[in-house]
């Protein structure tokens, strides 16, 4: 028991999170006050707390151990809003770029959140870096397509800043025409991080007729041009088509910009929908009406202009788990413009197919998963770029990923040559009886979002919604956190079975039974069944005085320490976890190791 | 002891009995007992089995005197009837209570010097008088409360902590409930709850003074390499000589397992309210039926310097105390003052009897 990997798969929301945010160390630091230190930890992995903070798909969450112990995960997305919100000034605490440079030059594609993710790691390093945004802004999707209401620009500007202000040399304004063109300028690599830029066409009947070129849009250039106030105003009556989160995007924008009847038509039903649920309660909340089974036929005409369009309904069934449908009749739906929200395709029209960077399914580029490195070796794929549209807190792991491989490269290491993961594990025994953590383990609500008043917020596109915790809800939701990094640890050799630990857990995880070669079979046969299959089981080295191991199902345990601290002889003890994640400036020390 | 509350929280899937209640309805206040103490263990055992049994937590009396042991009785069924009495008078007082209402279930605990040195005699009449009651004697062979001193129970040559020997001969319960007529007597032992739960569930329904003696290791003054009374010394030196099985009266019986009985050998009990208790002899030619022949037998362990476990001694046709006094079937709890008061008049004709 002494593998990273089973200490970092109890710390569920590190676990799920794609970056390995260290969340209950972050939640801690709130909890203590110390927002700063909370942001800067919380930058290490995720480079973006402010951003982040506001808008996260949060893997995090649906893992949660709270969820599996009374129903509701902590608000971990919004409790790294309030560590942004609070934290002082810290600029002269982040990285800074050496004014003696390494000699390598890095070029990046496009300023969205991989591209500036390695910027960030490579930065420190020495290296000398380009980055090319055809926009006149740094942000790329985040500002593009996520709406001011939900994200203020003034976050954006802040949080891509930190990064460009260590010296990026970035040509705004500069689309890459030609990659061949791109790498006759030399550059030692090539970072692509130009997302998935192009929204997916919906080829109906009616799709270019009469006035649809002015009325039906396509979501992400719609919501771009909002952003650039191209669009200030729209028609009464809007239709979404999809129901993903720039579906979200798009309604609660069209509220805003004069649509009083705003309908999102989703051919699934709410179960499978891609939007996250929190979006769509905020939708609602817009008096967004959202509609599920229809499939759009066709778009409908009246006089050369949009009147409607017409759906099939569905009405779906599951036969050997797969899902199937039958029209029950059709409908039409009055609207004066339609967008579509149906997804986003790659495009890579100025990478030239003679120059070794080989392209396989979907128009996609052949990228190694592990090393972000194509088949051309100085040229790197992340974000969206890579293998189509994922989300920010994905994009910034690439980033990392591809800073690792970047930086490998340019200091003649193979790409594939990479740190394991490594861990710490520290007592937190602080005294009789104290331990240096604090939780409330006891069912507790979620603390809940308060919203600017609906009066208020369709003044204008950027009125920000949410508001932010207050300092009370702050208090009680961050001791909502299990501290699930503060693991229980066992030594066999100091157990005296006296079933002290097995007989004082409130949640049942622990059994002190024969050993088994079947792990399946000891779930059955622990203090409660171990249901649970995702979740591991904790085995112990066999004990002394009767050959039993202690076992520990790692499901439902909720961190009290009262087995730690019923213990006679220290054999369980509480010890802190920390993950530690290689990143490029970690690289830096292996390869020093090696010449030495 | 610990500073950390009795957490609300508990598993989503507890079970419930027949009653509706999970096991954390038959808890009590978190223990303030030493970290890893054997009492907390015997807790847990009787949690279980209360809770097995389906107990009305509300038809309970939990008594117990002075010393570790008899603050057992503040960490199970928190909304039970208790008396917590003075050193040693447990047994006294439980008589009491029984006469006063025969209808409760009485759970007293006591520890080897609750009930070998200072309650000794209380010890004695409550089995001569056959008060039905779980009799459960958390013995660790030393003065836990006190920081260490020998007891009754401590075993000649038992080193204290700091290495001295105990040279005064022991009083094992068990024997000595043997010889005053016990109808009942188990040994277990806190760390094996497999074998103490059931003995715990035999001895509730058992029609008369229970007495269970378990090993209970003090893990601050009685759990090092000199003593007779550590975890690993009784794991090292313990034979179960019979293993007991309590089948309730709820569970059906199948003809393959009564036709088992009668072929396997194992003896079955039937207790006076139906339920069975089965047991299989671990030890070759032990019959927990026959006193003489228990007596002998666990003196001849305790010669050897085994721990003789299990439910050593049943007898389920002993009359218990109402019985003997033929008291009335109505627990004097519930009859009307008239009825246990009669009066002056009543009292006269009574008195005439005698003359």
């Amino acid at each position: 028991m002494t593998q990273p990997a089973h200490y970092h798969k109890v710390v569920d929301c590190q676990y799920a999170c794609p970056a390995h945010t260290n969340v209950p160390e972050y939640l801690r630091l709130i909890a203590q006050g110390k927002f700063s230190e909370s942001y800067l930890l919380n930058r290490e992995s995720n480079v973006f707390p402010g951003i982040l903070g506001r808008t996260c798909d949060r893997p995090c969450e649906p893992a949660c151990r709270r969820g599996r112990i009374d129903g509701t995960p902590v608000a971990i997305c919004r409790l790294k809003r309030v560590a942004a919100d609070l934290r002082d000034d810290i600029s002269d605490r982040l990285p800074k770029a050496p004014t003696q440079k390494n000699g390598k030059r890095i070029a990046l594609i496009g300023a969205g959140p991989s591209s500036l993710t390695v910027a960030n790691d490579l930065m420190p390093l020495g290296y000398s870096i380009t980055l090319f945004e055809k926009h006149s802004q740094a942000g790329g999707l985040m500002r593009f397509n996520i709406p001011a209401f939900r994200l203020p620009a003034s976050v954006l500007d802040e949080e891509t800043g930190y990064i460009l202000d260590m010296g990026v040399d970035v040509r705004y304004n500069t689309s890459v025409d030609s990659m061949q063109a791109l790498l006759a300028e030399g550059y030692d690599a090539v970072f692509v991080g130009s997302g998935a830029p192009k929204g997916k066409e919906l080829d109906l009947p009616g799709r270019h007729e009469g006035n649809a070129s002015e009325v039906i849009h396509i979501g992400i250039e719609w919501l771009g041009s909002v952003h650039f106030g191209h669009v200030t105003q729209t028609a009464p009556r809007v239709l979404i088509i999809g129901v993903g989160n720039t579906a979200m995007d798009c309604c609660r924008s069209a509220r805003r910009l004069g649509a009083t009847s705003v309908k999102v038509v989703a051919r699934r039903s709410r179960p499978h929908f891609k939007a996250s649920p929190w979006e769509l309660e905020d939708a609602e909340e817009e008096q967004v009406e959202i509609l599920e089974n229809h499939a759009p036929k066709r778009f409908v005409y009246e006089q050369g202009k949009l009147v409607g369009m017409e759906f099939e309904r569905l009405v779906w069934s599951e036969t050997n788990g797969r899902q199937s449908s039958i029209v029950s009749d059709t409908i039409i739906i009055g609207c004066d413009t339609v967008i579509l929200a149906i997804g986003q395709d790659n495009a890579f029209p100025w990478i030239e197919k003679d120059i070794g960077i080989a392209f396989g399914e979907h128009n996609l580029p052949v990228v190694d998963k592990l090393t972000h490195q194509s088949t051309r070796a100085e040229v790197f794929f992340g974000g969206d770029a890579a293998w189509g549209p994922q989300n920010i807190i994905w994009a910034v792991e690439h980033g990392h990923q591809a800073a690792v491989s970047i930086h490998n490269h340019c200091q003649g290491i193979s790409p594939g040559e990479r740190l394991p993961f490594m861990m710490n594990l520290t007592s937190v025994k602080s005294g009789m009886q104290a331990w240096a953590y604090s939780n409330d383990f006891n069912p507790k609500p979620r603390a809940k979002m308060s919203h600017e008043a609906l009066v208020n917020r369709f003044a204008g596109i950027a009125i920000e919604v949410e508001l932010g915790f207050t300092a009370e809800q702050t208090a009680t939701e961050v001791e909502r956190c299990l501290n699930c990094d503060i693991e229980t640890h066992f030594t066999s050799k100091l157990c005296i079975e006296c079933d002290a630990c097995v007989d004082v857990c409130p949640v049942n995880c622990l059994t002190i039974a024969a050993p088994t070669d079947s792990e399946s079979e000891l779930r059955t046969r622990l203090s409660a069944p171990a249901t649970n299959l995702t979740q591991d089981l904790y085995l112990s080295e066999p004990l002394p005085q009767t050959g039993r191991l202690m076992v520990k199902d790692e499901d439902l345990c909720v961190h009290c320490g009262l087995c730690a601290e019923r213990c006679p002889t220290a054999a369980w003890d509480m010890r802190k976890f920390d993950l530690v994640v290689p990143y490029a400036s970690q690289q830096c020390s292996s390869k020093v190791q090696r010449a030495l | 002891m610990t500073s950390i509350a009795k957490p609300q929280i508990r598993h989503p899937g507890l079970l419930k009995n027949a009653l509706g209640l999970t096991k954390q309805d038959y808890e009590g206040a978190m223990s303030t007992l030493c970290a890893g103490c054997g009492h907390d263990s015997v807790t847990a055992a009787l949690v279980q089995a209360f809770w097995e049994l389906d107990c009305p937590p509300h038809r309970a009396a939990k008594m117990s005197g002075i010393g570790c042991s008899s603050k057992t009785t503040a960490y199970f069924m928190k909304n039970s009837h208790g008396f917590n009495s003075v050193h040693g008078r447990m047994p006294s007082v439980t008589s009491g209570a029984n006469a006063a209402n025969r209808e409760l279930m009485y759970i007293g605990i006591s520890g080897d010097g609750d009930s070998l040195s200072i309650g000794l005699g209380q010890l004695s009449h409550a089995i001569r008088r056959n008060v039905r009651m779980l009799y459960v004697l958390e013995n660790n062979g030393v003065y836990g409360l006190t920081k260490g001193q020998f007891s009754a129970a401590s075993d000649i040559g038992s080193t204290s902590k700091k290495g001295e020997a105990n040279v005064q001969a022991p009083i094992d319960p068990c024997l000595l409930a043997l010889t005053l007529g016990a109808t009942f007597v188990a040994r277990s032992f806190s760390g094996d709850k497999a074998q103490l739960v059931p003995i715990i569930k035999a001895g509730l329904a058992h029609n008369g003074f229970a007495l269970i003696d378990v090993i209970s290791p003090c893990v601050s003054f009685n759990d090092h390499e000199g003593s007779t009374k550590s975890y690993k010394y009784t794991r090292e030196h313990e034979v179960e000589l019979t293993s007991a099985d309590y089948v309730p009266l709820r569970s059906a019986i199948t003809l393959a397992e009564a036709a088992k009985n009668e072929t396997d050998g194992p003896t079955t009990v039937r207790m006076h309210d139906g339920s069975l208790v089965r047991f299989r002899n671990t030890h070759a030619g032990y019959d927990p039926t026959n006193r003489e022949e228990a007596w002998l037998h666990v003196r001849q362990c305790q010669k050897r310097s085994e721990v003789a476990t299990g439910v050593l001694f049943i007898d389920e046709s002993g009359q218990d105390m109402h019985a003997v006094a033929d008291t009335v079937s109505t627990p004097l709890a519930d009859l009307p003052y008239s009825a246990l008061c009669p009066g002056a008049a009543a009292l006269d004709t009574l008195m005439k009897d005698y003359r």
